[in-house]
């Protein structure tokens, strides 16, 4: 038993090439993957399956320091098209629309079905801004989710193995507070985590990160030490969110963080601005700045290699 | 006495000039930079207070209780504006961004 989370050593790689950053994390074995689209290949020799995450693309935003971000989301999706080895899937993290609008959503479909992938969601709160608080994001997307969208959103589906877990942190969010799970999502959580291996991998997916980034600025979750109490016992997790529009990297013994560019606006790195609005960047550098990420996972070392690209 | 018999006479002077109670003068409270400026107003009962979103980001104005009042989301330039009847400590939040809090206190002078 080689992945026994016991005996299990992670490892964290980190290098810089061609404007993306790889983050290679393995049970066992080191695997260095650096980047310039064999990041994969690199790694154990078997063929790895890719998923693609893309976030905050705030379809209606149109201020500085973008003024079209469904011209940039569409530019995300070419991006996908274009890639090599064809993902399996998508996982937007929230925030599709800005305000919530049918139009913005109705666009952001259009869009992301260019791609010709199967497309699971979690809102983000720039999507819960209709009358019904969140409810037409949920009657929009769980009528086709390619997994059941259960309460407000939460999701879990299995694909070559890994087990992946989507989680709404953005409703009913109280004065004061951060993000917000709410104690019927753990309880699912807790019934849908009961009875796997500690051995298969985990893949976490919200908007929010489940991690205090930045408190002041309301970046992180209140009640998250309660599922990744759940979560503890699992030798390879990955959480993966947006919200924060930058990349950010954390590892927490066997639990790795990592938070995800938007395909709309960046935002400045925690306290570093008087207030978390949208960062300015000139024209030019924008591209810089927005970013999609692809995630490949290599069945028999039990290896998964992060991918931030942006779009320049 | 001297003094101060001038100053009588103009207070009734005005006192019975003054026509009946109006509603107290309306109040803003300005968004931007993800805050609430003042974050603490103090108000007479029957005052309209009037939110401003003068961020490049869409805020709300939510009271604690989720009830009481509650704005659609104001995008840029959006305002939201309420009437406080009631002698009362009005706590409220942005939904979107709860971080971001603030105070009407209703009394009167």
């Amino acid at each position: 038993m080689t992945d026994h989370p016991d005996r299990r050593r992670v490892l964290e790689c980190m290098g810089w090439a061609g404007g993306g950053l790889v983050w290679g994390l393995t049970g066992g074995v080191a695997a260095s993957a650096l980047l310039g689209g064999t990041a994969s290949a690199k790694v154990a020799g078997a063929t790895p399956f890719t998923f693609v995450q893309v976030s905050d693309s705030h379809i209606g935003f149109t201020k500085d320091p973008n003024p079209d971000a469904r011209a940039t989301f569409r530019e995300a999706v070419a991006h996908i098209k274009a890639m090599p080895q064809k993902p399996a899937f998508i996982l937007h993290t929230g925030d599709v629309s800005h305000l919530s609008k049918d139009q913005e959503f109705d666009d952001a479909d259009q869009i992301l079905k260019e791609a010709g992938l199967p497309v699971f969601h979690v809102p983000g709160e720039h999507d819960m801004l209709d009358e019904g608080q969140g409810k037409a994001f949920l009657d929009r997307y769980a009528k086709d989710s390619p997994a059941k969208m259960m309460g407000d959103g939460w999701m879990s589906f299995d694909h070559s193995g890994v087990h992946f877990v989507g989680l709404v942190n953005v409703k009913e969010l109280k004065a004061g507070g951060m993000g917000h799970l709410g104690e019927a999502q753990l309880a699912w959580l807790k019934d849908d985590l009961a009875h796997r291996a500690a051995s298969q991998p985990i893949v976490v997916f919200t908007h929010i990160p489940l991690w205090t980034v930045y408190q002041d600025w309301g970046w992180g979750t209140d009640d998250s030490a309660e599922a990744l109490k759940l979560l503890a016992r699992f030798g390879s997790v990955t959480v993966l969110n947006g919200h924060i529009h930058q990349v950010l990297q954390k590892t927490e013994g066997h639990v790795a963080f990592h938070t995800a560019r938007s395909t709309a606006f960046p935002q400045p790195a925690p306290g570093a601005a008087p207030a978390p609005g949208p960062m300015k960047v000139p024209a030019g550098q924008l591209h810089d700045v927005l970013g999609v990420r692809t995630v490949s996972l290599v069945k028999s070392a039990q290896p998964l290699v992060v991918v931030d690209q942006t779009l320049a | 006495m001297r003094f101060l018999l001038p100053a009588l006479c103009a207070t009734a002077a005005l006192a019975l000039a003054a026509p009946a109670p109006a509603a107290p003068a309306p109040v803003s409270v300005k968004i931007g930079n993800f805050t609430f400026n003042a974050p603490v107003v103090t108000v007479a009962p029957g005052t309209t207070v009037t939110w401003t979103n003068e961020d490049d980001i869409p805020h709300t104005v939510v009271a604690d209780d989720k009830k009481t009042f509650r704005s659609k989301v104001l995008d840029s330039g959006e305002t939201f504006s309420f009437t406080f009847t009631t002698a009362g400590t009005y706590g409220y939040f942005c939904s979107i961004h709860p971080h971001m809090t603030g105070k009407v206190i209703v009394k009167a002078s």
